[in-house]
């Protein structure tokens, strides 16, 4: 309730959920002879997302972030299922339902929502010039004539720091960075309302990365449109978003609004990830967590963190700990939540 | 007494007919550093997007030649190592770790047979055993086992746990310099500091020389010796990482270390609204 009072304080316009993710449960299931294999990425998983909101995922590799975010995409393929829970979206009118019933979402996905797979550079046909991708991509979804389509392009791509000749080139012939800000482009040209990226900006520089966060804010408050943004990288989520989600071992350990996440962590895994972040000036060996990221096809009992959580009670291998309103104003997943001091 | 890898005056030129209009542009131009034999180090390259930073590594890889300029490994040309057995022991030297592990692992090949075939190609490792017993301890060094691994296609796994294999691949042939394009750009901040340790073991145990090409300044801050600020394909600045990083001298670097994002979100965010242009 509280995350819808401070959002409409700071948008003024009526808060509405574009999102609603209940219950979802989505498991990687392979049988090798007879023996089945269950990977439980995304187990368990509520959340909503507003209009206007850029809504964050952070997590350690593998906790299952890309996994989550597929599903919500609606691009889930075998061996991944969804076992229980919905996925729904509702952009002003349209509502759809993706798991109720999948088909609808095709044609929406470019006009409402565009998704920016990891390591998606590699999307861009390796033997097409770059303009062909945006021709397939956006032309259709514009309405714009010819002409002003490419100026716009154009001018997208300049904004990303890039030389609109680049439309001219084969994707080998550019650099890591230069490719990944194309797909930036090519999914945020067309201004979709609804943009989920995943680790978009791993491949940029500081300062391009700057500036391509600059212009993702820019799509996004042009078009109220919400933004669920994938990162491992503290500082990007400190940077854009406005709520931020922990997930750990494919559940969510932490949700509230960015900033009283990073100034009170209430989970002992959320104060490790924001007491662990490397600064220049600093030269202290940094330990990583103890232990390893748990096998997601046989996770911990409990809370999945307990095995390593320097806050561990007999309590925890036994009790799967909820998401419960915590003291900031935000969800947490944690018996002795709140208990916890920077690392 | 030669160098492990030496560089002077290093050039690459693309052709660019249409793209750029009909010029040839400079990659990488007139770059000169030298890695000692008997001082193994972890070398940085930093800089813009763009900058020439793959192309050089691509050339010392021997993968791309350059238009001018000489880069010799051991004292030889790498320009000119000539058949198979010779360039095969000097790939068994010199082993990359390439930028965005979902393009450098084809989708249809099982991950574990890279391992093998790398085991098999510069270990002799010839029977199955050998093979395995290779792969898993390169797999255990970055965190993960074979058991995790066998079987498996590059699209069941995670971008971190992508990267990770792509480094335990390079460290299989025992090699004496790795040349790591962005090997942490997908791993979070504490696989991304076990990676790095672990390039700082390499280095201080194993004596492997390792050129670590990133877009972090603070782990470039905290493994490297040395390092090298590149823009349009120029290094710009170089020298000692801490001073360097602590102390840039130029118009670029000193943006570039400015630019870093501060892990809180007022600043931060104060910073990215800075750059809208639409407020
Ligand atoms: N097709 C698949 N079959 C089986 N397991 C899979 C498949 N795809 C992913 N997984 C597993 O699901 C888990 C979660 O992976 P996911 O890609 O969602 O992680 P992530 O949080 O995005 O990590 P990263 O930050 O490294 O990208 C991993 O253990 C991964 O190996
Ligand atoms: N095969 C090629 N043909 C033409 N131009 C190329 C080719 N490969 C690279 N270039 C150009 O050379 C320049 C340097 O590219 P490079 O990949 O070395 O940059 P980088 O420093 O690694 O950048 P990033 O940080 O984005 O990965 C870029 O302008 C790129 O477009
Ligand atoms: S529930 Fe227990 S193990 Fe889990 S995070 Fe809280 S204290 Fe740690
Ligand atoms: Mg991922
Ligand atoms: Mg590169």
């Amino acid at each position: 309730m509280h995350e819808v009072l401070s959002k409409a304080k700071k948008t003024a316009v009526a808060p509405k959920n574009v999102l609603t993710v209940e219950g979802l449960k989505a498991y990687y299931i392979n049988e090798h002879f007879g023996v089945r294999r269950e990977v439980r990425a995304v187990d368990d998983i509520s959340l909503t997302v507003q209009r206007n909101e850029v809504y964050g995922i952070a997590g350690e590799s593998s906790s299952g972030k890309s996994s989550l975010i597929k599903t919500l995409a609606g691009a889930i393929r075998p061996p991944m299922r969804v076992i229980e829970g919905s996925v729904k979206f509702d952009f002003g009118g349209q509502s759809i339902d993706v798991y109720g019933e999948p088909e609808q979402l095709k044609p929406a996905r470019w006009r409402h929502l565009s998704y920016i797979m990891q390591g998606s550079m590699n999307v861009l046909n390796p033997v097409r010039r770059v303009k062909h991708s945006f021709h397939d991509f956006a032309y259709r979804h514009m309405g714009l004539g010819g002409a002003a389509f490419w100026s716009k392009v154009r001018q997208h791509l300049e904004r990303l720091g890039l030389d609109p000749d680049v439309l001219e080139a084969f994707p080998h012939q550019l650099s890591g960075g230069m490719r990944q800000r194309i797909t930036i482009a090519l999914a945020t040209v067309c201004e979709p309302e609804f943009i989920i990226a995943d680790e978009p900006t791993t491949a940029l520089d500081v300062l391009v990365q700057q500036d391509v966060l600059g212009l993702i804010k820019d799509v996004q408050a042009r078009m109220q449109a919400s933004i669920i943004f994938v990162t491992h990288d503290m500082s990007v989520h400190a940077a854009i978003t406005d709520r931020l989600a922990i997930m750990y071992a494919g559940r969510l350990a932490e949700e509230g609004a960015t900033q009283a996440l990073f100034d009170n962590p209430q989970h002992p895994y959320t104060a490790h990830l924001i007491g662990s972040l490397p600064r220049i000036g600093d030269v202290r060996v940094r330990k990583s967590l103890p232990g390893k990221p748990p096998a997601l096809s046989d996770p911990p009992s409990g809370c999945r963190f307990h095995p390593r959580c320097p806050l561990a009670i007999e309590r925890c291998s036994r009790e799967v700990p909820l998401m419960q309103p915590s003291a900031t104003g935000g969800r947490v997943a944690c018996f002795r939540a709140g208990e916890v001091v920077a690392a | 007494m030669t160098d492990l890898l030496r560089l002077d005056h290093v050039t690459k030129l693309f052709p660019v007919g249409g793209f750029f209009s009909r010029r040839s542009m400079k990659a990488v131009d007139d770059v000169n550093f030298a890695l000692s034999a008997d001082k193994p180090e972890i070398f940085a390259i930093v800089g813009e997007s763009g900058s020439g930073k793959s192309t050089l590594a691509k050339m010392m890889l021997g993968n791309e030649v350059p238009s001018s300029g000489q880069l010799s490994f051991d004292g030889t040309d790498v320009a000119a190592i000539r058949g198979r057995a010779a360039r095969e022991a000097f790939m068994a030297k010199v082993q990359p770790v390439f930028q965005n592990p979902f393009e450098a692992f084809n989708p249809l090949t099982r991950l574990d047979e890279y391992l093998f075939a790398t085991a098999h190609r510069f270990l002799g490792a010839s029977n199955r055993g050998a093979r395995e017993a290779a792969a898993d301890a390169a797999l255990q060094r970055v965190g993960l086992s074979l058991a995790e691994v066998r079987g498996r296609y590059s699209h069941e796994l995670s971008g971190g746990q992508l990267q990770r294999i792509a480094v335990a691949r390079a460290l299989i042939p025992n090699p004496k310099l790795i040349v790591a394009d962005e090997p942490v750009s997908m791993v979070d901040a504490s696989l991304r500091m076990s990676i790095v340790n672990l390039f700082r073991d390499l280095r201080d145990e194993l004596k492997v020389s390792i050129i670590y090409i990133t877009h972090d300044l603070a782990t470039a801050y905290y493994i490297s010796d040395r390092v090298i600020i590149m823009q349009k394909g120029k290094v710009i600045e170089s020298g000692d990482a801490r001073t360097v990083l602590e102390h840039p001298t130029q118009p670029y670097s000193i943006a570039l270390k400015g630019a870093v994002l501060p892990p809180d979100p007022a600043a931060a965010s104060a910073i990215i609204r800075g750059r809208q242009v639409v407020a």
